[in-house]
C-alpha cells in the first residue's frame, strides 16, 4: 500500500468517526444519559488519534506540516478545533459542548474530504521549524476561538432561559451561566496567547524568508486585527468585568473576524498566504 | 373450582387498610398518628389476635395504614377491619362510625400495588417527596424488632424498598425543586454553579426567608449578612444563622460583596431600584447576582432584571418554576406506575410459588422416603439371598413402591364425603398425570 492510499483510508475513516460520535452525542443530549456522552466522547478520541496520525503520516509525506492548500488547512482546523475542545472536556468535564463541535467538525472535515487535492508541491520554502510553529499554534488559537464561541452560544440560550423565567430544552441540559462564562474567559485566555505565538513566529520566518518582518500584507494585517480584538476582550474582562452577556456576543462576533482573517482575506484580498486556500 | 377453594383457605391474605390525606382530613389524622411507643404497644396488642400472623403500621402526617398478613379469607377480611377500629377506639377515643367510612381497604396484589405507590412517593401529597421511604423504613424496623414480620411482611417490604429505589433512580420523579425555597437554591446553581462560599445576604425576615436562607447554608453557601430596619432584629437573626447583621443604610455598600439576596421586608415600596443597583454592578465588576425577592408588594424593582448578570425572581415567579417541575414529575409519576406494574406481576409470581413449593418438597419428600426404604429393605435381602433370586426381589420392590406412592391418591380418590365433587377430582387427577 503507498503512502497516499493510506492517507486516503485514514481520511475517511476520521470523518467516519467524527460523524459516528455526532450522532452519540446528539442523543446524549435527547436522553440525558451520561453513559450516551462517554461513547461518543470514546469516538472522539478515536477520530482524534486518528486524524493525528493522518496529519504525521501527510507531513512524512510532503516532508513539511500540510496546511499549503484549502484541504489540508479545513483539516488541521478541524483536528485543532477537536483538540482544544477534548482539552477543555477533559479539565472542566463540559460534555455538552460536544454537541456543537463534533457536528461543526464532521460538516467542516466533509467539505475539505470533497475538495480535490491538488496534489503535491513540495514547497522548500516550508520546511522550516518557523512556519510549523506558525501554522500550529495559529490554528490551536482558532480552535479556541472557535470554542469560546460555542459557549457564548449555550451562554446566550441559557441566559435567555433563566432571565425570561422559561426553561426550555436545554434548562437542564445546560452547564450553570458562570461555568460557561469562566469557560468562555478560558478559551480566549489560551486562544489568545496561541495567537500571539502564531503571529511572532510569522514575522521571524518572514524576515528570514523575505528578509521583513512585516510587509502590511491584509493577511498580517487581518491577524493584527483579529490579535487586538481579543486583547480587548481580555483587558475589558480584567480591567472593566466584561463578563456574561457582553463576553458572549464578542466571542461570536470574534470568531467571524477569525474566519475572515483566515479564509476571507484570501477569496477576497490578495496576500501571501495565497496557497493557503488552493483548491 | 372447589379445588382451588382447598388450596386458598391455607394461602396468607395480605390486607392493607388506611386513610391517607385524600381521605381523611388533617384533624383525624393527628388523632390517629402514632408515636414509635404507640406503634410497639399496638404491635404487642394486636399480634394476640389469632388472626394477625403477620403485621406492619406506617404512619406518617400524611397516613396511617395497616399492613395485615392473616389466615383469614378475603370475605372474613370485615373482622380484621373490626379489630383494627376497635383497638383504635380504645385507644384513641374516636368513634368508629365517623372514621370507618375514611379508610381503604386493599386486599392481596391491590395492597400490594398500593404499598409499592406509597414508597415510591406516587400517593403523597407532593409527587416524589422523598421522606416517605425513609418512614416506611422505620415502621419495618418496629415490625421486625417486635417480631410481627414474618415471610410475606418481609419479603413485601424489601420489595417495596427496591422498587421506589428504582422508580427514584430510573424515573425523574424526585428532580426539580417544588417548593420555593429549593427551587430559588435550583436557580441560584444554575447561575453560578455551586453555591459554596457564595455570601448570601436577608433582607428582612419571614418563615419562607429564613427557611430559603437554611437551606442555602446546607448547601455551604456564605457568610450570611442580615439586613433589618431593627438593628437588634437584626442581630437575633445574626445569631441564629452564625452571620453578621449590617444597619439597613449599609446595604447598598454591602451588595457590593454579596452573590445571594434574599428579600422579605413589609415595605410597601421598592427598596432597591435599577438605578441604584446599576451602580453597584459596575462597582462588583458586574459578577453575577442573584435576588429572590419573596415580598409582597416587592421589595426590589422588576426592572433589575434587565441589568445584564443581575437576575431577579420574585414569588410569582419562583411559583412558576414549581409548577413547570410538578407537571414534569406527574409525567415521570407515569413512567413510574410502569415500574410498579412489573414489580407486582413478580410478586405475584413469587407468591404463587410461594404456595407450591413446600406442596412440590413434601411430595417429593413423601416419594423419597417410599423408595429409600423399599431400596434398603431390598439390599437387606439381597445380602442373605443368592444373586439369582435378583430379578425376582427387584421387581417385588418396584411393586411395593408403586403401590405406596399411589395409595393415599387412591384412597382419596375412592374416599367418601365429597360425592357431588368427584368429577372435578377425577378430572384433575386425569390432568395432573396427563391420563388423558
Amino acid at each position: 500500500m503507498n503512502l497516499e492510499s493510506l492517507t486516503d483510508i485514514l481520511f475517511a475513516l476520521v470523518l467516519f468517526l467524527y460523524a459516528l460520535s455526532t450522532i452519540w452525542y446528539l442523543a446524549f443530549v435527547a436522553f440525558q444519559k451520561k453513559f450516551l456522552a462517554q461513547i461518543g466522547s470514546g469516538q472522539l478520541w478515536a477520530g482524534f488519534t486518528s486524524h493525528f496520525v493522518l496529519i504525521l503520516v501527510t507531513y512524512f509525506r510532503i516532508g513539511h506540516i500540510p496546511a499549503h492548500n484549502l484541504q489540508y488547512s479545513l483539516s488541521l482546523t478541524v483536528w485543532a478545533l477537536v483538540a482544544v475542545y477534548l482539552c477543555f472536556q477533559f479539565s472542566m468535564n463540559i460534555r455538552i459542548l460536544g454537541v456543537l463541535v463534533t457536528p461543526i467538525s464532521t460538516l467542516v472535515l466533509a467539505i475539505a474530504f470533497s475538495l480535490p487535492n491538488p496534489g503535491i508541491v513540495i514547497g522548500k520554502q516550508f520546511q522550516s521549524i518557523w512556519v510549523s510553529i506558525h501554522v500550529v499554534t495559529s490554528f490551536i488559537g482558532n480552535g479556541a476561538f472557535a470554542l469560546a464561541t460555542c459557549v457564548g452560544i449555550f451562554y446566550l440560550i441559557q441566559e435567555k432561559a433563566i432571565k425570561g423565567k422559561r426553561q426550555g430544552f436545554f434548562y437542564n441540559r445546560l452547564p450553570a451561566l458562570d461555568r460557561l462564562d469562566q469557560m468562555s474567559y478560558a478559551c480566549i485566555a489560551i486562544g489568545f496567547p496561541m495567537l500571539t505565538i502564531g503571529i511572532m513566529t510569522g514575522c521571524i520566518y518572514a524576515q528570514i524568508h523575505w528578509g521583513h518582518y512585516w510587509t502590511w500584507d491584509p493577511k498580517e494585517v487581518w491577524s493584527a486585527m483579529t490579535w487586538l480584538f481579543y486583547a480587548a476582550i481580555l483587558h475589558g474582562r480584567m480591567a472593566l468585568g466584561w463578563r456574561g452577556r457582553r463576553l458572549a456576543y464578542l466571542a461570536i462576533i470574534g470568531i467571524f473576524l477569525v474566519l475572515f482573517t483566515f479564509l476571507g482575506v484570501n477569496f477576497l484580498l490578495k496576500g501571501h498566504h495565497g496557497d493557503f486556500t488552493n483548491f | 373450582m372447589g379445588i382451588l377453594r382447598i388450596f386458598e383457605r391455607h394461602a396468607m391474605q395480605i390486607i392493607l387498610m388506611g386513610l391517607n390525606h385524600k381521605t381523611a382530613s388533617i384533624d383525624i389524622r393527628e388523632r390517629l398518628a402514632f408515636t414509635k411507643e404507640d406503634i410497639r404497644q399496638a404491635m404487642d396488642e394486636l399480634m394476640q389476635v389469632p388472626f394477625f400472623s403477620e403485621l406492619c403500621i406506617i404512619s406518617t402526617c400524611n397516613r396511617v395504614e395497616i399492613i395485615v398478613v392473616s389466615n383469614l379469607s378475603e370475605n372474613q377480611s370485615h373482622q380484621i377491619t373490626n379489630e383494627w377500629l376497635s383497638y383504635l377506639s380504645r385507644h384513641r377515643k374516636i368513634d368508629t362510625d365517623e372514621i370507618r367510612p375514611l379508610f381503604y381497604i386493599k386486599h392481596h396484589l391491590d395492597a400490594v400495588r398500593h404499598l409499592f405507590r406509597v414508597a415510591s412517593s406516587l400517593d403523597s401529597m407532593i409527587i416524589g417527596e422523598p421522606q416517605i421511604l425513609g418512614q416506611i423504613k422505620e415502621s419495618y424496623r418496629h415490625s421486625v424488632l417486635k417480631k410481627s414480620a414474618g415471610v410475606l411482611i418481609n419479603r413485601l417490604l424489601h420489595r417495596t424498598f427496591s422498587v421506589a429505589k428504582r422508580v427514584r433512580s430510573e424515573t425523574g420523579i424526585g428532580d426539580h425543586a417544588v417548593s420555593i425555597s429549593y427551587a430559588a437554591i435550583e436557580l441560584g446553581r444554575k447561575i453560578f454553579g455551586s453555591l459554596h462560599n457564595k455570601p448570601v445576604m436577608l433582607i428582612g425576615a419571614g418563615e419562607m426567608a429564613e427557611l430559603a436562607v437554611e437551606h442555602l447554608v446546607r448547601q455551604n453557601a456564605g457568610p450570611v449578612y442580615l439586613v433589618n430596619r431593627t438593628f437588634e432584629r437584626g442581630l437575633q437573626l445574626a445569631k441564629r444563622f452564625n452571620g453578621e447583621a449590617i444597619r439597613f443604610d449599609e446595604l447598598l455598600e454591602q451588595l457590593i460583596h454579596v452573590d445571594i439576596v434574599i428579600s422579605s421586608t413589609g415595605a410597601s415600596e421598592c427598596i432597591l431600584n435599577k438605578f441604584q443597583m446599576k451602580k453597584v454592578m459596575k462597582r462588583r465588576k458586574q459578577r453575577s447576582i442573584f435576588f429572590i425577592d419573596i415580598a409582597v408588594p416587592r421589595d426590589i424593582d422588576p426592572d433589575i432584571n434587565q441589568l445584564e448578570n443581575a437576575y431577579l425572581y420574585d414569588i410569582d415567579d419562583l411559583q412558576g418554576v414549581i409548577d413547570v417541575n410538578l407537571n414534569q414529575r406527574k409525567r415521570e409519576a407515569l413512567r413510574a406506575e410502569r415500574i410498579i406494574d412489573e414489580a407486582v406481576i413478580r410478586f405475584e409470581e413469587w407468591l404463587n410459588n410461594l404456595d407450591v413449593v413446600p406442596t412440590i418438597k413434601a411430595l417429593r419428600n413423601k416419594i423419597d422416603e417410599i423408595t429409600r426404604f423399599e431400596i434398603d429393605k431390598t439390599c437387606q435381602m439381597l445380602e442373605t439371598k443368592n444373586t439369582c433370586q435378583l430379578h425376582s426381589s427387584l421387581e417385588r420392590m418396584a411393586n411395593a413402591i408403586t403401590n405406596k406412592i399411589l395409595h393415599d391418591p387412591i384412597q382419596f380418590l375412592k374416599g367418601e364425603g365429597f360425592h357431588k365433587d368427584r368429577a372435578i377430582y377425577l378430572d384433575f387427577t386425569q390432568k395432573l398425570f396427563r391420563l388423558d
